[in-house]
């Protein structure tokens, strides 16, 4: 019997696909996400569009939220640690969670260094903004992926290019010969294994979601028609005026995501979303997705 | 050509559909009740059983499978599946399926950490043993006269079931290249496979 194997670690991935990822700050947050449907939670201390207007220094949740969290739900829960913090990953690794999301939304603890993910039995998910920083974080040892987009704006425009980028990465591996492939895993900035696999398969090694922006159910739909495998929903549910509803409404809509009739269905009289953020209106020292190397 | 049919809520449909499309019989994904409609058998994923079970309800899909399953129709159930299929599920905030007479625990090994891998002997479809992946897998608490048990752990926790033509698993051979259950289970959508 062994534990904490790649496949074990991937595999719980696979069984997150098709559903909706939400960040929860309370267990009563956590109670109405499962409830509506989530097949798993994300615990924090502040959702990130509160993280975004706090500033200072974003760390790890207080371990009490997260035991709480923990208590409160049946369904897989997961917590965020700084970039190239491996000891609050061994913290969360030690608290039971059941994924670390090594996260882009906290403020780095390392500028040129993300964890080594292999040495631990709990899986990783990582950000990434385009294929060759996918392929870096799943080479670390990241058993899921999932596009950074700009979390806490409630603005889906970078969660739809980073989306792009990587499934446009992946098409034009994909339609190269074998001896290219070295060239492009130097441009990509890749290990060549991962890349070749890519070319081989026509997708990512790991299970790719899309996150950062998503605040609608025809968001989500957008993600999954994009190629996403399932979404992150964090500000978009508790900064909304109905978050019950909108939580149901985004799990239908990314079930039945090539469905119009039942995304309209599902999209009637939810209440006002929340607010959102230009990108453009952001200084550039404030965006959260170029943080990662 | 068997029709076979793979709920596809959320969670690990796609692994079903291609190793069900490997073994050469028509498989597709089914999330609205009329595609439920000229199968031979259906296959309940692995996922998240309050997600799926919540979907289900919310498509009006609980009462047309509690149906079939009912007539006696060809079902397999992975992991989230076994748990649906369930008489009675300890740890699940809906009801289940209540399809098989069993009653399995949840998340019974434990958290994400406790995930395992490990090799099975199944006597139904014989040698070399299966290798199973177990994640944050339930298992059978009790069955009732009309299940069989075919597979238990070497503690002898029972980890697989079958009662007429429905099956159950608490591991994933979908996450496997290993097309043996699934060759299993085509034989009883077949009827070449008796009790």
């Amino acid at each position: 019997m062994q534990k904490g194997t790649w496949t074990v670690k991937a595999g719980l991935a696979r069984m997150l696909k098709g559903g909706v990822i939400m960040d929860v700050v309370t267990p009563e947050q956590a109670k109405i996400a499962e409830e509506a449907g989530a097949c798993a939670v994300m615990a924090l201390e502040r959702v990130p569009a509160d993280i975004r207007a706090a500033g200072g220094v974003a760390r790890m949740a207080d371990p009490s939220i997260i035991v709480a969290i923990i208590e409160a739900v049946s369904i897989p829960m997961m917590a965020k640690c700084r970039i190239g913090h491996f000891v609050e990953a061994q913290v969360l690794e030690s608290l039971g969670v059941d994924f670390v999301d090594e996260s882009e939304v906290l403020t780095p603890a390392d500028e040129s260094h993300h964890i080594w993910k292999h040495d631990f039995n709990v899986p990783f998910v990582c950000g990434c903004r385009d294929l060759g920083e996918a392929l870096r974080r799943i080479a670390e040892g990241a058993a899921m992926i999932r596009t950074k987009g700009e979390a806490g704006t409630g603005n889906i425009v970078e969660a739809v290019r980073h989306m792009r980028a990587v499934m446009a990465g992946i098409r034009r591996i994909q339609g190269m010969t074998t001896d290219e492939l070295v060239a492009e895993a130097k441009a990509l900035g890749a290990p060549l294994e991962p890349v070749m696999e890519v070319h081989k398969t026509g997708r990512l090694p790991v299970v790719n979601f899309a996150a950062g922006g998503v605040a609608t159910p025809a968001d989500a739909a957008l993600m999954m028609q994009l190629g996403a495998e399932g979404v992150f929903v964090g500000s978009g549910i508790f900064k909304a005026s109905d978050p019950e509803k909108v939580a149901r409404a985004i799990v239908k809509a990314t079930t039945h995501y090539h469905n119009p009739e039942i995304i309209a269905e599902v999209s009637k009289g939810l209440g006002a979303a929340m607010a959102g953020l230009d990108i453009k209106a952001i200084p550039p020292e404030e965006l959260l997705a170029p943080r990662g190397w | 050509m068997e029709r076979i049919g793979v709920l596809a809520l959320q969670g690990a449909f796609v692994e079903h559909i291609a190793l069900l499309r490997r073994l050469g019989v028509e498989a597709f994904p089914v999330r609205l009740r009329q595609e439920l409609r000229k199968l031979d058998g259906l296959i309940i994923p692995g996922g998240e059983s309050t997600t799926i079970g919540w979907l289900m309800q919310e498509f009006r899909l609980l009462e047309p499978v509690r149906k079939l399953a009912g007539q006696g129709f060809p079902i397999m159930g992975t992991c989230a599946g076994m748990i649906l299929l369930a008489r009675r599920v300890l740890g699940l905030n809906l009801e289940p399926l209540g399809a098989m007479d069993m009653d399995v625990r949840r998340n019974a090994f434990g958290r994400q950490v406790d995930s395992f891998e490990t090799d099975l002997e199944i006597p139904v479809i014989g040698a070399p043993p299966f290798h199973a992946v177990f994640i944050r897998a339930p298992f059978i608490e009790r069955v009732g006269d009309g299940v069989e048990i075919l597979a238990r752990l070497p503690d002898g926790t029972g980890i697989a079931a079958r009662q007429g033509k429905m099956v159950a698993l608490a591991f994933h051979p979908e996450l496997t290249n290993d097309l043996r259950l699934h060759s299993y289970f085509l034989g009883i959508v077949r009827g070449d496979v008796e009790r």
